[in-house]
């Protein structure tokens, strides 16, 4: 007898014969956040928990804690685990989207002030720094010369070297070799990248600063971005439709530029372009390579050229109230420029994605 | 244009692992040849060799000889493209290039080869597609995706990109396995009209399959794991069916094996 209740007790509850359950009302999550935003509110005035965010930290936690509880003594642990991660995973999800809202209404609201089509249409050419008007067009040209010089330097380089990776490297010493370096470059300070352009076309081999300098820079911190993402591209494409290739009697070469690079050209296309949008907003390599010019120079291969980074850095140096409001101007056209990029790649993505 | 296949002591390696030891067969012209035998027992590494497909997987090597009507697959000035284009195949899983139409799976192999003369594709894409006994449900749509047909349809699509670039043989990696039945007897049927003018080399898992399709059976098997693969037996299918020499084969067709 006793044994058996020692038994009984050791059991595992047994699991209920009907196929419904307690289940908490429809109404709950809203219920439990207009709760627990009230407890909170309460919480904030007898106590000393103050401040907004602080009273919505407060609200957070005991709607976890108020909302799994609630569930466990009326669904039983499981739904109360799943809401618990429901609410763990929207959290974060909110956690994450504050800062990027936070930057962009911050540099909309402040850009708006100077941002006109003055502005995109006019250099900084013999304008004081102190007083309003001048604009960004030197920059935006600089910018669109450079990065494009960077994309046509570092695109094919970075695409080769991922389809030497995947497709002939077959995990030998030289593809694990430049793998590595890969993953180094990958970790190299944009401004390093700079000071050796700098140091190596500039002052080694006599080029003056010049915009072809910079895309240099550009195309170098490019470049392992560029292998990265069109090496897992290229690994996504199935060894079945390589092999069905070969057994036509296709060529390796053919296989690859016919087949293999078609079925993932949207991906390498997206992951491309995010290369591009990303040394786009690159500040300090540019500084050293293309250097500062207040005027249109449309030639990226003699002389200093601006672009709108280094415009940014320099209206924030000037430190005047029209110089300031200049740089957020800059920003938003730099955020707008990179935006206009991404819808790009994506309906270029999207135009070539397989059927 | 059926042509024959001597396999003489061929011995395949995947790195340091013996995967198939000793193997010697003879492939008729205008027949077909079923290799069956249990998982891992080397039949589709076999099956590979024909073509120098295995070459495709790194660390993979073979010895011994390979003739093609007397010609070593495996000479010195021997190119595998050429190989290829002379033994096509065709996989288990239907593969069509994702982003080709029908009309353009079908001529893939000859345009990648350089062919690209539009009256001449046209006359290839209708007669390969007639061959695999597709044209009638696909001519009004050639245009579209390959990737649009169902399983079966994409498999007699992969078939017929296979007989497009006219090989002289044609080697099957289970082309039957993930299709439902009737998409399966239409590839069988497909078969038996492809063996007038083919050699054809099957692999399946399927025994009735075998004993339907073909003429001639092989049977591979393996000792234990880690052993290599050996051909056990290869006669006239009906012999292999109802009184094979050695007592593995009958265990197996059996379903006494394990």
């Amino acid at each position: 007898m006793a044994t058996d209740l020692t038994e009984a007790a050791s059991r595992p509850a047994p699991i209920s014969d009907s196929l419904s359950g307690g289940t908490l009302p429809r109404w709950a999550p809203l219920g439990c956040i207009a709760g627990s935003l009230l407890l909170a509110y309460l919480l904030a005035v007898f106590t000393a928990v103050s401040g907004t965010a602080g009273t919505l930290l407060v609200a957070a936690v005991l709607y976890a804690v108020i909302q799994s509880g609630w569930s466990f003594s009326v669904e039983g642990r499981r739904h109360a685990k799943d809401r618990l991660a429901t609410t763990l995973i929207y959290s974060s999800f909110v956690v994450a989207f504050i800062p990027l809202v936070a930057v962009l209404t911050t540099v909309v609201i402040k850009g708006l002030k100077a941002l006109n089509p003055i502005f995109l249409t006019h250099s900084m050419r013999n304008i004081d720094v102190a007083l309003p008007g001048g604009g960004v067009y030197h920059a935006i040209i600089g910018t669109i010369e450079q990065v494009g010089l960077a994309a046509v330097l570092g695109i094919p380089v970075g695409v080769m070297v991922a389809i030497y990776l995947v497709e002939y490297g077959a995990r030998g010493l030289l593809a694990r070799a430049i793998s590595f370096f890969v993953d180094v470059m990958t970790g190299v300070p944009s401004i390093v990248a700079g000071l050796f352009v700098y140091t190596g076309f500039v002052l080694t081999l006599g080029y003056e600063r010049s915009g072809v300098a910079g895309s240099l820079a550009l195309a170098i911190l490019m470049i392992p971005v560029v292998v990265r993402s069109t090496e897992e591209m290229l690994k996504l494409v199935a060894t079945d439709l390589r092999e069905s290739s070969y057994a036509l009697g296709v060529p390796k070469y053919r296989t690859i530029l016919r087949i293999v690079i078609p079925t993932a050209l949207g991906g390498i296309i997206t992951g491309a372009l995010l290369a591009v949008a990303r040394v786009a907003g690159e500040t300090a390599p540019l500084l050293l390579t293309t250097f500062l010019s207040q005027s249109i120079n449309t030639n990226p291969f003699t002389g200093p050229q601006a672009s709108i980074p280094v415009f940014i850095w320099d209206q924030i140096a000037s430190g005047t109230d029209a110089s300031i409001d200049r740089a957020w101007a800059g920003a938003m056209t730099l955020i707008l420029l990179i935006m206009v990029l991404n819808i790009v790649a994506r309906l270029v993505a999207r135009l070539t994605r397989v059927k | 244009m059926a042509k024959r296949i001597d396999v003489s002591d061929l011995n395949v390696y995947y790195g340091d692992f013996r995967a198939v030891e000793g193997v010697t067969l003879t492939v008729e012209p205008r027949s077909i040849t079923a290799f069956i035998g249990p998982s891992g027992c080397g039949k589709s590494t076999v099956l590979r060799t024909l073509n120098r497909m295995h070459e495709v997987i790194p660390g993979a090597r073979v010895e011994g000889k390979v003739l093609l009507d007397g010609e070593d697959v495996y000479g010195n000035d021997v190119d595998p493209v050429n190989v290829r284009r002379t033994i096509g195949m065709v996989f288990q899983k239907p593969n069509p290039f994702p982003t080709m139409s029908i009309y353009d799976n079908v001529v893939a192999g000859l345009k990648l080869q350089g062919r690209r003369k539009k009256a001449e594709l046209d006359v290839v894409v209708e007669k390969s597609l007639r061959g695999a006994n597709l044209w009638e449900e696909v001519k009004d749509r050639l245009a579209r995706p390959g990737s649009g047909l169902s399983g079966g349809q994409q498999q007699r699509l992969c078939i017929a990109r296979a007989i497009a670039v006219e090989p002289q043989v044609l080697l099957m990696d289970e082309p039957c396995s993930a299709l439902d039945p009737i998409s399966t007897i239409a590839i069988e049927d497909l078969m038996q009209q492809l063996k007038e003018r083919y050699t054809i080399v099957i692999v399946t898992h399927n025994m009735q399959q075998a004993a339907r399709v073909s003429d001639t059976t092989a049977f591979f098997t393996i000792a234990g794991t880690g052993q290599p693969g050996r051909l056990i037996e290869m006669d006239a299918t009906q012999r292999i069916f109802s009184n094979p020499s050695e007592q593995k084969t009958e265990d197996y067709i059996t379903g006494r094996f394990g």
